[in-house]
């Protein structure tokens, strides 16, 4: 005997020992439940941080518009409305109105780490005799990777951006039989046509994008798109991600621009994340219910079957408190020990799955993140579910009789 | 004080059975033990012994009356008191020898210690040693109770009902469930207990010819004292 243990703890382990079948089923229930929680919040957290770092690294997390042009309707005289029906006109491409002035203000607040200015616009791409329709984004390359790390989506060549350079992504140089080297022809809308070196290829791991993204110089953007000294967007990045919906709302208040956080363009994604955060905690709830039912279960049939030797207990000075402790740390101690097995469990099917799982493109699925924050949450919250699990039987185990436990 | 280790005065004990009726089991008790008394309780099954013995034991309250164990009225004594007075004052053994059967020999002997201590400690081992020595069984300290024969997990009862030094023993037939050999082993140990440390024994027991070994006999029949 451990003489550090005082007599509950030695009695708990003893019972628990003693009932080697009910114990053993009963924390590999536990196990399961905690290892199913484990392995399913931390999926979740890796797919999350996967698509966050994905969506901040190929997207401004605030992005400035020119606001919508919308028609006014026609006024006769005094407040009078000549046509009811307002139509709402097609939306030209036309630049934010002073935007240096704009990007000023930006550069000014706090919250914002980087700032860039980009024009963005159709044009037709050609090859031969192959043509596509792409988006033509002009850049800052200084300011912009800052925002959008291109450089980190470059597949062949490099991010070089002069005024004779295009950036082109791997679908559409696939399209167009192109690769790194190669001229391209660019014809905008309004008859401006350049031609220009692909100087790098860029996979952003989305078909669509890849298919139609075309990054060139600033310059050369707004010469081709006919806009000089004009841009269309000032991309931003700040410090707390989680803040751009804020800002990007003062933002707007404040200037005469639209302003679109990366929370308001990836709202779906959000949704998605709130739903799951609804079912996980529903199913953290019913498998924390199912495990304390278990254990519950457990410890009953075990006060039954003890109830003879609870009697002897009592009669041998053992007071109702420390039966009722006995009882209690039994169920602390099988939740303690199912939530360190479970939380083996669970990160051993998630290293194995982490191993497995694969995207379409050979990319891990999810980051393996095993945070020890969780583990420790798990183990905490289990013995807790354990202990609360063992009120009912731990009470009735103290309130047992002796008399009657004895001639039984 | 000078009263003895024991006084039962007018000691009733009713059973609800069913609410509006109630069984009287015991009728006006009285009865007195010395100290280092071992005093034979005798009687037909039913007559009321093992009753008896759990309400001087304090694991059952009387319906009415006084008892007294040294001198002190139990009677205004709370359930965390009479379990403490019970701990340190009264052992028992059972009939069905009634050892936890997840605990070795010497742990089951160390049991009433442990509960009263709160933490196991050296001093503690060595007692139960001490006890087991006594009774004859120190080479099975490391036994699970349930590896042992009904003699042998008899006198582990007694070894544990010795260990916080009691000044009564309820012993509760504690041989009737062993062959004669072992029921008369079991007993010359207590009788022995009793002659060299003072101990006073109450023992149950149908079996006449222990019975004639006592100090003193008493005979329960119907819930009443019916001769000594
Ligand atoms: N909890 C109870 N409720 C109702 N009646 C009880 C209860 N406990 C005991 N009795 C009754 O009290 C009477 C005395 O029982 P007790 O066990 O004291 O007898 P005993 O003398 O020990 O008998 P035995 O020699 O068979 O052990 C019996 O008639 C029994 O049925
Ligand atoms: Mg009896």
């Amino acid at each position: 005997m451990n003489p550090w243990l005082p007599f509950e703890w030695i009695a708990a382990v003893r019972f628990l020992r003693d009932g080697r079948l009910q114990t053993i089923f009963i924390i590999g229930g536990i196990s399961i439940g905690v290892g199913v929680i484990v392995f399913m919040s931390a999926m979740l957290a890796g797919l999350e941080a996967n698509f966050i770092k994905r969506v901040l690294t190929s997207q401004p997390q605030i992005q400035l518009l020119t606001p919508d042009q919308i028609a006014r309707p026609l006024h006769k005289s005094a407040g009078e409305i000549e046509d009811a029906a307002v139509q709402r006109p097609s939306q030209r491409v036309i630049s934010i109105d002073q935007w240096p002035k704009i990007r000023g203000q930006m550069l000014a607040m706090p919250e914002v780490t980087a700032v860039s200015p980009t024009i963005t616009g159709s044009v037709l791409a050609l090859r031969g005799d192959a043509s596509r329709a792409v988006t033509l984004t002009g850049i800052e390359p200084e300011t912009y990777f800052d925002i959008v790390k291109v450089p980190d989506y470059i597949f062949a060549g490099e991010a070089r951006l002069t005024s004779e350079d295009v950036v082109i992504g791997i679908e559409l140089a696939k399209n167009l039989g192109a690769t790194v080297g190669d001229k391209l022809n660019l014809q905008a809308t309004g008859g401006a046509n350049r031609v220009l070196t692909i100087s790098g290829l860029v996979d952003f791991g989305n078909k669509g994008v890849n298919q139609r993204v075309a990054f060139v110089a600033l310059r050369t953007g707004q010469s081709l798109l006919g806009m000089i000294g004009g841009v269309t967007t000032i991309d931003m990045k700040i410090k707390d991600i989680y803040a751009a919906e804020v800002i990007a709302q003062r933002i707007q208040a404040a200037t005469p621009v639209q302003a679109d956080s990366w929370i308001a363009t990836n709202a779906q994604f959000f949704t998605a994340v709130q739903a799951q955060i609804y079912t996980n905690t529903l199913i953290r709830i019913f498998v924390g219910l199912s495990v304390a039912f278990g254990i519950a279960a457990v410890l009953i049939v075990s006060v039954i079957q003890r109830s003879k030797e609870i009697g002897i207990l009592r009669a041998m000075g053992t007071s109702k408190g420390q039966i009722l402790r006995v009882f209690l740390l039994q169920g602390g101690l099988l939740g303690f020990i199912g939530s360190i097995f479970g939380a083996a469990m669970g990160a051993a099917a998630l290293i194995y799955w982490h191993a497995v799982a694969r995207q379409a493109d050979g990319s891990e699925f999810f980051p393996l993140i095993l945070e020890r924050s969780l583990f420790v949450y798990t183990a905490i919250l289990a013995t807790v579910t354990g202990l609360l699990a063992a009120t009912a039987p731990a009470v009735r185990a103290a309130k047992l009789d002796p008399v009657v436990a004895i001639r039984g | 004080m000078g009263d003895g280790i024991l006084k039962l005065e007018h000691v009733c004990k009713a059973y609800n059975v069913g609410l509006p009726t109630q069984v009287e089991v015991l009728h006006d008790i009285d009865l007195e033990l010395d100290h280092g008394e071992f005093l034979a309780l005798m009687g037909p099954s039913g007559s009321g012994k093992s009753t008896l013995l759990n309400i001087v034991g304090l694991l059952d309250r009387p319906t009415s009356g006084r008892l007294l164990i040294k001198g002190r009225d139990t009677a205004i004594l709370g359930d965390d008191e009479l379990t403490h007075l019970r701990g340190h004052t009264i052992g028992f053994v059972f009939q069905y020898h009634l050892l936890i059967s997840a605990f070795t020999a010497r742990e089951n002997v160390m049991m009433p210690m442990l509960a009263d201590r709160g933490f196991p400690s050296v001093e503690l081992g060595k007692r139960a040693d001490d006890l087991l020595r006594q009774v004859g069984l120190e080479r099975f300290g490391s036994n699970l109770a349930n590896n042992m024969s009904g003699g042998q997990q008899q006198r582990v009862a007694v070894a544990r009902a010795l260990a916080m030094n009691p000044d009564l023993v309820l012993a509760d037939e504690p041989t009737g469930n062993l062959d004669t050999k072992s029921a008369d082993s079991i007993f010359e140990l207590m009788r022995r207990v009793n002659r060299e440390s003072g101990t006073s024994f109450l023992l149950v027991t149908h079996n006449l010819d222990l019975a004639r070994r006592c100090d003193r006999i008493i005979q329960v029949v119907d819930g009443r004292i019916a001769g000594h």
